[in-house]
């Protein structure tokens, strides 16, 4: 009895403490409201937003309401999120890789990179690539085309478009793909597991992804042509292209210092998690015959990535987090489109911050979800 | 148990320094803006990061600008001192929380007095300093000389949380044209955008295109397009629910504007008190108790004609003088074509 009172009394004095603090700056904020005349209130969420935003993904204009504004501010720190972690992830396995290189070379040149890029503040990289960098950028009918049909300037970077033709056909071919790769997989699995045959699944797969998509183009009337960006004249000296895809400069400046900085962390995650595997596992690996690519495949990585994962994983919310400095380069994401424009034209601070922290709480807890997920897949499973 | 008991004393601390803050904001009651300032010894004025003409700090942190020049004026009246005014540089985005949470007391930052800011958010607008309206500013050498050029795809820089936003789209929603915002945090930024060639246009009020373009690299390859998009009425605004307060900023403002009116300037505010025009005595403190119904001395005005001038003098001191934009336009006297007009100070 004695023991559960002891157990029972700090928590509860603890909650308490945490209702009264929570409760006393809900008190505090409703009072000095009222006596400011400030209404508060969740409906200007469905009134018409009356600003239009430079890039998003789906249909937005000012005719539509605030909280269509919100996806569009949430779909685009979603956007340059992923693409971000996408980057450095791939960024910082090879830098990482690379830095335990026995080559001289390789191995400075990444410890370099690793170095230069870490420390310096983020924000004064992403004005580098927006300002220094977009500068340099040559204007629209200055623009050398790449490959004939890519343009990068000031303006932005344009690229052709995919016009498909029963891209139907096309789809499914890759679902079937998919399937068949999945079944042989499996069956490949037991093979190795009944007879110790060993059957070459990854060629087998890569075969498959590519060829029964490509079969469709001849017998499937699968067709694809490309409408090219064209340069079209707005004034004397003032050019834009038209058709194509076009991506804002914000957004490639900002994809591209989110991902070199964090690549840098996720780099030195790599190789503590490469470093942190004994030796005597890869000894011992390649005594019993496995070929070099086994013993990083089958003994190394999956020791390794027990290591790699949970502080990479933190990167990866770093990097969610630091997207909300695009504000300062005008890309629209959900901190200068919702916490920005749509705060000053509502003047609703408090509802609108709430809603913006609460956003970017969801989204870090769904990708710590995710990566405790992949974690526990991977760790040691016990018998 | 230690443990728990280490936690537990934290929090007590902590709830207990909560408490105290909030006696203090209970004691703070309604209409003490005045008592407070006299009682921290400035005025707390919230302006703009830097807008040449308007609110703009020099290398040495003196700030000067008509926009100034409304807190300083504020300063004499309450404090008997032009410069005891701290200065809060805020963003467009920042303002209006500054103001009703307590951060500044007055806020004269270039903002445009509209319907549903003065209605819907705690705030008080008291005047107009400046009638502005918002312009395009174009390259040059594009050859554009008139908004009717703008084509479809055209793409235009500006600050968010500005009405700004809101007219450019009304406007090039009206024309029909397609085109791209691009819109920054800070003004700096715009303009540096604008200037390495991102947006074919730069958009904002008037006076701020005339006032930026100084601060671009080379400010002749740049002019402002002649058509007015808005209306732009700037003006100082004060916090909902203090209307001694509110009273006290509006006729400061209102003091420079009629001294103009009356010909009354810092260097002959003195010699006017002898004058024969009874508008003249009052204004200089000279006749009637006019500071009495905002709890000060009778010589507030005349203080804050000697100490800042008249609206006359602000405006050739910060803007004509400085080459920002030597031709007054609307923001002359009613007396001499313009639209500047207020009641009368008796």
């Amino acid at each position: 009895m004695n023991l559960k009172l002891k157990d029972i009394v700090p928590q509860l004095i603890t909650v308490t403490a945490v209702v009264l603090v929570f409760g006393f700056f809900t008190y505090n904020a409703q009072i000095n409201m009222e006596n400011r005349g400030i209404d508060f209130g969740y409906g200007f969420l469905s009134q018409e937003s009356s600003f239009d935003v430079q890039f998003s993904l789906i249909e937005y204009d000012g005719s539509h309401s605030y909280f269509r504004a919100y996806l569009v501010g949430l779909l685009n720190t979603i956007l340059v999120s992923v693409i971000g972690i996408i980057i450095a992830t791939i960024l910082g396995v090879i830098v990482g890789v690379a830095r335990l290189s026995p080559n001289y070379l390789i191995n400075k040149f990444a410890a370099f990179y690793v170095e230069f890029f870490r420390n310096i503040p983020l924000l004064l990289q992403i004005f580098f690539w927006y300002f220094a960098a977009l500068r340099a950028l040559p204007l629209p009918q200055d623009a050398e085309a790449i490959f004939g049909v890519f343009f990068l300037t000031i303006k932005g970077l344009y690229v052709p478009a995919f016009i498909w033709q029963n891209f139907s056909v096309f789809f499914y071919s890759i679902v079937a793909a998919i399937i068949a790769i999945i079944v042989i997989r499996t069956h490949a699995k037991r093979v190795q597991e009944n007879q110790g045959k060993q059957i070459p699944v990854f060629l087998i797969s890569i075969g498959l992804i590519f060829i029964l998509p490509l079969l469709t183009f001849f017998i499937g009337g699968v067709g694809i042509s490309f409408e090219v960006p064209v340069l079209k004249q707005l004034a004397t000296t003032s050019f834009i292209y038209e058709g194509g895809v076009s991506l804002p400069p914000e957004l490639i400046a900002l994809t591209l210092s989110l991902s070199l900085y964090t690549a840098t962390f996720i780099a030195e995650c790599v190789r503590a998690g490469i470093q942190g595997v004994g030796k005597g596992q890869k000894e011992a690996a390649a005594s019993i015959g496995l070929t070099p690519n086994q013993v990083l495949k089958l003994v190394i990585m999956p020791q390794a990535l027990r290591i790699i994962i949970p502080p990479t994983t933190n990167q990866y919310l770093n990097l969610t987090k630091n997207s909300s400095l695009a504000a300062a380069i005008a890309y629209p994401d959900l901190v200068l489109v919702f916490a920005g424009t749509a705060l000053m034209q509502t003047g609703k601070a408090i509802e609108i911050v709430s809603i913006t922290m609460f956003t970017y709480l969801t989204l870090s807890i769904s990708i710590s979800l995710l990566m405790n997920w992949y974690n526990k897949k991977i760790a040691i499973q016990e018998k | 148990m230690f443990k728990y008991l280490k936690q537990l004393t934290s929090l007590v601390a902590m709830v207990a320094v909560l408490f105290t803050f909030t006696t203090e904001t209970m004691a703070a009651k309604k209409s003490k803006t005045l008592k407070n300032t006299q009682k921290k010894g400035f005025v707390r004025c919230g302006v703009s990061q830097g807008l040449p003409g308007f609110s703009n700090a020099d290398a040495a942190g003196n700030w000067t600008g008509i926009d100034v020049d409304v807190c300083r004026a504020v300063a004499a009246a309450v404090l008997g001192d032009a410069n005891k005014v701290k200065f809060t540089p805020l963003s467009a985005k920042e303002r209006f929380t500054a103001l009703t949470s307590g951060e500044i007391d007055i806020l004269s930052r270039n903002t445009t007095w509209t319907l549903s800011r003065d209605a819907d958010i705690g705030l008080t607008f008291v005047g107009v300093n400046f009638y502005d309206g918002q312009g395009f500013m174009v390259r040059k050498s594009s050859g554009i000389t008139s908004t009717s050029q703008f084509k479809d795809g055209i793409s235009a820089c500006t600050n968010i949380g500005t009405t700004t936003e809101l007219n450019m789209r009304d406007f090039f929603n009206s024309k029909g044209i397609k085109y791209e915002p691009v819109a920054f945090e800070k003004a700096d930024e715009v303009v540096a955008a604008y200037d390495a060639g991102r947006c074919d246009t730069y958009t904002t009020d008037k006076s701020g295109l005339a006032a930026q373009r100084t601060k671009m690299s080379n400010p002749d390859e740049h002019i402002v397009l002649p058509e007015t998009v808005s209306k732009e009425p700037l003006g100082p605004v004060v916090r909902q629910g203090d209307s001694v307060w509110e009273d006290i900023v509006r006729w400061s403002l209102n003091t420079m504007i009629e001294a103009e009116e009356y010909g009354i300037t810092s260097a002959n505010a003195d010699m006017m008190k002898t004058s024969d025009n009874p508008a003249i005595k009052r204004l200089v403190g000279a006749e009637g108790e006019l500071g009495a119904a905002f709890g000060l001395d009778n010589d507030w005005s005349l203080r804050i004609i000697k100490q800042v001038g008249n609206y006359g003098e602000s405006y050739k001191r910060n803007i004509a003088d400085t080459g920002i934009l030597p031709d007054r336009g609307p923001n002359e006297l009613w007396t001499k074509g313009g639209i500047l007009y207020v009641p009368p100070a008796r």
